[in-house]
C-alpha cells in the first residue's frame, strides 16, 4: 500500500499536521471527508422516500430511532442519481452548523478506506475543471495516479442551501 | 466558595415573587383586590429583601427596604392607592428585577439603572414623606428595623448549629448574623468552638462552630424564621420567642449538643435564667427518667406557673399551624431531567409496539395478556409524564395585562384586556416560544388596530377599547385568539401598499383572506404613522414563522371600522400523539387521532359527480387522495376499488383523505424531521412504527391548505389556458 507508507513517513516528520479521511467512490470518482465528521457507515437499505423530494434527497432511515436525512451526494455534486448495487451504502455524518447539530445520511457507490494526509499534501482546488462547485471543495489530495476531491461539508452540506433547495422544488 | 446552588435558587424564587408581585399590582390597578392583596405585594417585596440580604446583596435590599416600607403603609391603610402610586410601584418592581438581573448576570448595574434607582428612591421619599408615619429620609442604602407600630420590642434567643455542610453548600454562617443585624439589635452573641477537631482533622470547608444569639427585635417569629430559610435543611435552628418559659429554654438545653450546663451558663449570662433555677432543673432532671417532663418539674417547683407553660405551649402550637398551611406543595425540577424522562418514555412507547408486534406472531395466550396489561401502563405512565409538562396558559396571558397598561399609557389610550380560558393547558417548551409572537400581536393591536379616544367616540364606540385573549382546545389543537375592537385591517391600503412594494400585480384579483396574509409578508406594514412601538414593518412575517416552527398556523379575520382577530392554532404537544396508522403507496402515515371522525369504504360512498367529493349522509364532503397530493408512485397495482376514506374534521370543517389501508390505532412518538424538510407542508413529522417502518404524521389543517392552493393553481393554469385559446 504506498499512500500508507508515504503518510506513515510524513507523518513521523510532521505528526500535528496529519488529517484522517474516510474516502469513498460516486461513479468513478474518490472523494474524501475528514474523519472527525464521519459517524458510522451502514449498508444500504429501508430508506423511506419523503414525498414531493427533488432528485438530491434519496428518503429518510431509522437510525436506532432517529430520523436521519438521506443525501444523494451524486446528484448534489451535479452527477446522475445513484443506482443502488451491492456496494452501495450510506456514510452517516454529524455536522454542526448555526449552533445546531445535524445528522445526515450520504449515498456513496462504495467507502474506500481511511487515508492519512499531511496538511501539506493537500493542493488547493484548480480553478476550473473539477466539473463541481469550487465552494464544495476543500482541497485536493494525491493517491497514486487518483485525485481524491475533499468534500467541504460545510457547504456541500449546507442545511440552510439544502432546506432552500426543497423549497424551490415544492413551488 | 461556591454559591451558586443556593443563587439559582434565590434568583428563581425572586422570578416567582416579582411575577405574583406583579401580577398582584395589576389586580389593585383593576380595583379587584382586597387585603390580602397587599399583603401578597408586601409579602414579596419582604421575601426578596431577606433573601439577597442572606447574599449580601446589597443594592437588592437597599432598594427593596424603601420600598417595602412603602406598601407597609400602603397595607395598613396609612397611605391611599392612586393610580400614580401604583405606576411607581411597578416601576420600583421592574427596577427590583433588573437589580436581580444584573446580580444573575454579574454585572454591575449600569449608570442607566443606577439613575433609575435613584429618581425611584426620590419618588418614594416623596411619597413616604407625606405618609403619617414619616420615615427619615436619610434610610436610603442601609436598611434599618422595620417600622410597626403594633410590635414592641423583645430578645429572642437564638441557638444556632449549622450543617456541617453549610459552607459546602455555598452559604455563610456571617451573612445570616449580618442579616440579623437588619431586623433588630444583636445584645448577645456566643461562638461556641466546642467542636472544633485537633488541627490534624480540621477540614476547612467543614462548619463547626455554632451560635448562641440574643436578639432585639420588634420583628415576629416568621420574620426571623425566614432569614434561615435555606439553611434550615440539615442545620439545628432554635428560635425562642421573648416571652418564653424556663421550661422551653431547659428543653433547649437538653436538645442541643453542647453540655447542658455550657448552655445553661449563656443563658443565665443573658438572663433568661436565673442560676437558681438552672441549677435546680438541672438537679431534678438527672434524677428523673424523662427529660420531656421537665415542664412539669419546674412548674411544680412554681418556676413558672402552670397557666404560663400552657399558653406557651399553645403558641408553638399555633406556630406550627401557621408554618404548615401556607407551603406550597411543589418541586421544581430541571427542565432538562424533564425532556429526557419524556425521551425514555417515548422509547418506551415504540418498544412496547414492538413487543406487541411479536407476542401477537408468537399467539401465546398468558404473554398477549400480559403484553396488554403493559399496554395499559405504558398508556397511563405516558400521560402523566406528558401532564408533567403541561401548563396552564393563564400565567402567560397574565404577563399581557403590564403589557397593555403600559403600552396604553404611553399611547394615552384606555384598554381593557379581558382573558378567557386561562386554563387551558398547553406544553412548556410551547408557551417559551409563545411569548414573543404574541407580545407582537398585542403590541401591534393596542397600536394600530385599537382607536385614539376622539375617533373612537366619532365611531360611536365606546371610550375604552377591549382586548381579548382567549384560549382553549379544539380537536387536538389549541387555539389562542387575540382580538380587538378597533378599527380593522383596511384591505384596500394593504392592497395599495402590496401593489406599491411589488409584491402583487394592480390587476391580481385575491379573495380577502388572501389579502389579509400578505401582511405576514416581510416588509409590508400598513401604519401611516409610525411608533417606536411597532410599525417598522418587521414583526408579522417573523411572528409567523415562529407560529409555523412550532407546528402550527396563523388567520386573521378582520371588519374594517369593527375589529380584528388574531387565531393561532398550535398542537397541544410536540412530544407523544395517539395516530391512525394508514398508507398509501406503501409509505405510512399517520392521522392525529383526535381529527379523524370515521372511516369507510370509498366505493361505498356515493360520489358528487365531476368533483373530488363524497355525499356523506345528505352532507357534501370533499376529499383528497393522498396518491395524488403526495405523487406517490404505484409500486403494486392500486384501485379505486379498495381505496378507503378517513372523515377528519378540522375546526368546523370536514374532509376526507383517500388512502390505501387502514392499520388501526398507534400511540406514537413525533420524531421532528430535519429542518431540511421546513417547506415540505402537510407532513408535521414523522414516527416509528413498532416493525422500525418511518411514518409521516400528516398535519390536516396544512394538507387542506396544500390542496385548495393546488386546486386553485390548476384552476388558474386551465383558465389562462382557455383565455389563449379564444
Amino acid at each position: 500500500m504506498m499512500t500508507r507508507e508515504r503518510a506513515g513517513a510524513v507523518a513521523q516528520a510532521e505528526p500535528e499536521a496529519i488529517q484522517q479521511f474516510l474516502t469513498f467512490r460516486i461513479g468513478q470518482e474518490f472523494f474524501g471527508m475528514a474523519l472527525t465528521q464521519t459517524r458510522e457507515i451502514l449498508e444500504y437499505s429501508g430508506v423511506t422516500e419523503v414525498p414531493l423530494m427533488p432528485k438530491f434527497l434519496r428518503g429518510v432511515i431509522n437510525l436506532r430511532g432517529e430520523v436521519v436525512p438521506v443525501i444523494d451526494l451524486s446528484v448534489r455534486i451535479g452527477r446522475d442519481p445513484i443506482q443502488v448495487q451491492r456496494r452501495t451504502c450510506i456514510i452517516v455524518v454529524e455536522l454542526e452548523m448555526e449552533d445546531q447539530q445535524h445528522i445526515l445520511g450520504l449515498l456513496a457507490d462504495a467507502v474506500s478506506e481511511v487515508i492519512e494526509i499531511a496538511a501539506g499534501d493537500i493542493e488547493d482546488v484548480p480553478a476550473f475543471g473539477a466539473r463541481i462547485r469550487a465552494d464544495f471543495i476543500q482541497g485536493i489530495a494525491k493517491r497514486g495516479q487518483d485525485f481524491i476531491v475533499l468534500l467541504d461539508p460545510n457547504n456541500a452540506l449546507s442545511v440552510r442551501e439544502l432546506a432552500h433547495l426543497v423549497e424551490v422544488e415544492l413551488q | 466558595m461556591n454559591l451558586d446552588g443556593a443563587l439559582q435558587t434565590f434568583f428563581a424564587e425572586a422570578e416567582e415573587l416579582l411575577t405574583s408581585m406583579e401580577s398582584a399590582l395589576l389586580r389593585v390597578d383593576e380595583g379587584a383586590y382586597d387585603a390580602e392583596t397587599l399583603n401578597e405585594i408586601f409579602r414579596a417585596a419582604h421575601t426578596i429583601k431577606g433573601s439577597a440580604g442572606l447574599f449580601g446583596l446589597h443594592s437588592i435590599v437597599g432598594f427593596t427596604h424603601i420600598v417595602e416600607n412603602l406598601l407597609d403603609q400602603v397595607r395598613s391603610g396609612v397611605m391611599a392607592i392612586d393610580r400614580d402610586l401604583l405606576s411607581l410601584l411597578l416601576n420600583c418592581r421592574d427596577h427590583m428585577a433588573g437589580l436581580v438581573r444584573d446580580v444573575m448576570n454579574q454585572e454591575e448595574p449600569d449608570a442607566d439603572r443606577m439613575n433609575r434607582g435613584d429618581r425611584l428612591l426620590q419618588q418614594l421619599m416623596q411619597r413616604l414623606g407625606t405618609g403619617d408615619s414619616a420615615e427619615p429620609a436619610a434610610a436610603s442604602a442601609e436598611p434599618v428595623a422595620e417600622e410597626s407600630t403594633q410590635r414592641t420590642p423583645g430578645t429572642w434567643h437564638l441557638s444556632l448549629r449549622f450543617g456541617p455542610d453549610t459552607l459546602r453548600n455555598g452559604m455563610d454562617p456571617l451573612s445570616f448574623i449580618r442579616f440579623l443585624h437588619t431586623l433588630g439589635e444583636i445584645t448577645q452573641l456566643v461562638t461556641l468552638d466546642d467542636h472544633l477537631p485537633e488541627a490534624a482533622d480540621y477540614d476547612p470547608e467543614t462548619l463547626y462552630l455554632g451560635f448562641e444569639i440574643d436578639l432585639l427585635t420588634e420583628q415576629n417569629r416568621a420574620a426571623i424564621d425566614d432569614v434561615f430559610e435555606f439553611v434550615r435543611e440539615g442545620s439545628d435552628i432554635r428560635i425562642l420567642p421573648p416571652d418564653s418559659k424556663i421550661e422551653e429554654y431547659v428543653q433547649l438545653i437538653h436538645s442541643l449538643p453542647e453540655t447542658p450546663r455550657r448552655l445553661g451558663d449563656i443563658l443565665v449570662q443573658s438572663g433568661a435564667l436565673s442560676p437558681a433555677c438552672l441549677e435546680r432543673a438541672l438537679q431534678r432532671q438527672s434524677t428523673q427518667d424523662a427529660p420531656q417532663r421537665l415542664g412539669e418539674i419546674l412548674a411544680a417547683q412554681h418556676c413558672v406557673p402552670e397557666q404560663v407553660i400552657e399558653t406557651a405551649l399553645d403558641q408553638q402550637k399555633k406556630v406550627a399551624e401557621r408554618k404548615a398551611a401556607p407551603e406550597n406543595r411543589t418541586i421544581r425540577v430541571d427542565a432538562e431531567k424533564l425532556d429526557s424522562l419524556i425521551n425514555l418514555i417515548g422509547e418506551l412507547v415504540i418498544t412496547r409496539q414492538r413487543v406487541d408486534l411479536l407476542s401477537a406472531q408468537t399467539g401465546h395466550g398468558a404473554l398477549l395478556e400480559s403484553v396488554a396489561q403493559l399496554k395499559g401502563f405504558t398508556e397511563q405512565i405516558r400521560d402523566a409524564a406528558l401532564a408533567l409538562r403541561m401548563v396552564q396558559i393563564g400565567d402567560t396571558f397574565q404577563r399581557f395585562k403590564r403589557v397593555v397598561r403600559d403600552v396604553a399609557q404611553e399611547l394615552g389610550k384606555s384598554i381593557d384586556l379581558v382573558i378567557g380560558g386561562a386554563e387551558t393547558e398547553l406544553d412548556r417548551s410551547m408557551v417559551e416560544k409563545l411569548t414573543d409572537p404574541l407580545t407582537h400581536i398585542v403590541r401591534n393591536a393596542i397600536d394600530h388596530g385599537i382607536e385614539p379616544v376622539d375617533v373612537r367616540r366619532q365611531r360611536g364606540k365606546s371610550d375604552t377599547g377591549t382586548l381579548r385573549l382567549t384560549a382553549c382546545h379544539d380537536s387536538g389543537n389549541i387555539v389562542i385568539e387575540i382580538s380587538d375592537d378597533g378599527g380593522g385591517l383596511n384591505l384596500e391600503k394593504i392592497r395599495a401598499k402590496a401593489v406599491a412594494n411589488g409584491l402583487i400585480d394592480a390587476s391580481t384579483h385575491l379573495s380577502d383572506h388572501d389579502l389579509f396574509q400578505l401582511i405576514f409578508h416581510p416588509g409590508l406594514s400598513t401604519a401611516e404613522r409610525v411608533t417606536n412601538l411597532s410599525g417598522r414593518g418587521v414583526g408579522m412575517d417573523v411572528v409567523k414563522r415562529n407560529i409555523e416552527a412550532l407546528q402550527g398556523g396563523i388567520d386573521i379575520d378582520s371588519v374594517l371600522g369593527e375589529g380584528t382577530r388574531f387565531r393561532i392554532r398550535l398542537p397541544l404537544t410536540l412530544a407523544i400523539i395517539d395516530g391512525f396508522h394508514v398508507s398509501s403507496r406503501n409509505t405510512h402515515f399517520i392521522i392525529p387521532q383526535n381529527t379523524v371522525l370515521e372511516c369507510m369504504d370509498l366505493a361505498s360512498l356515493h360520489q358528487v359527480k365531476g368533483r373530488a367529493c363524497i355525499n356523506l349522509r345528505g352532507e357534501q364532503v370533499p376529499y383528497i387522495r393522498l396518491s395524488d397530493l403526495f405523487a406517490l408512485r404505484d409500486s403494486e397495482r392500486h384501485g379505486d376499488e379498495r381505496a378507503k376514506l378517513v372523515v377528519v374534521q378540522f375546526g368546523q370543517e370536514r374532509s376526507g383523505i383517500v388512502v390505501d389501508e387502514l392499520h388501526g390505532e398507534i400511540q406514537t412518538v413525533v420524531k421532528p424531521l430535519s429542518p431540511i424538510f421546513q417547506a415540505l407542508k402537510g407532513i408535521g413529522g414523522s414516527s416509528l412504527l413498532g416493525t422500525g417502518d418511518i411514518a409521516f404524521i400528516l398535519d390536516i389543517p396544512q394538507l387542506i391548505e396544500l390542496a385548495i392552493a393546488r386546486e386553485s393553481r390548476r384552476i388558474g393554469k386551465s383558465a389562462v389556458t382557455q383565455e389563449r385559446a379564444s
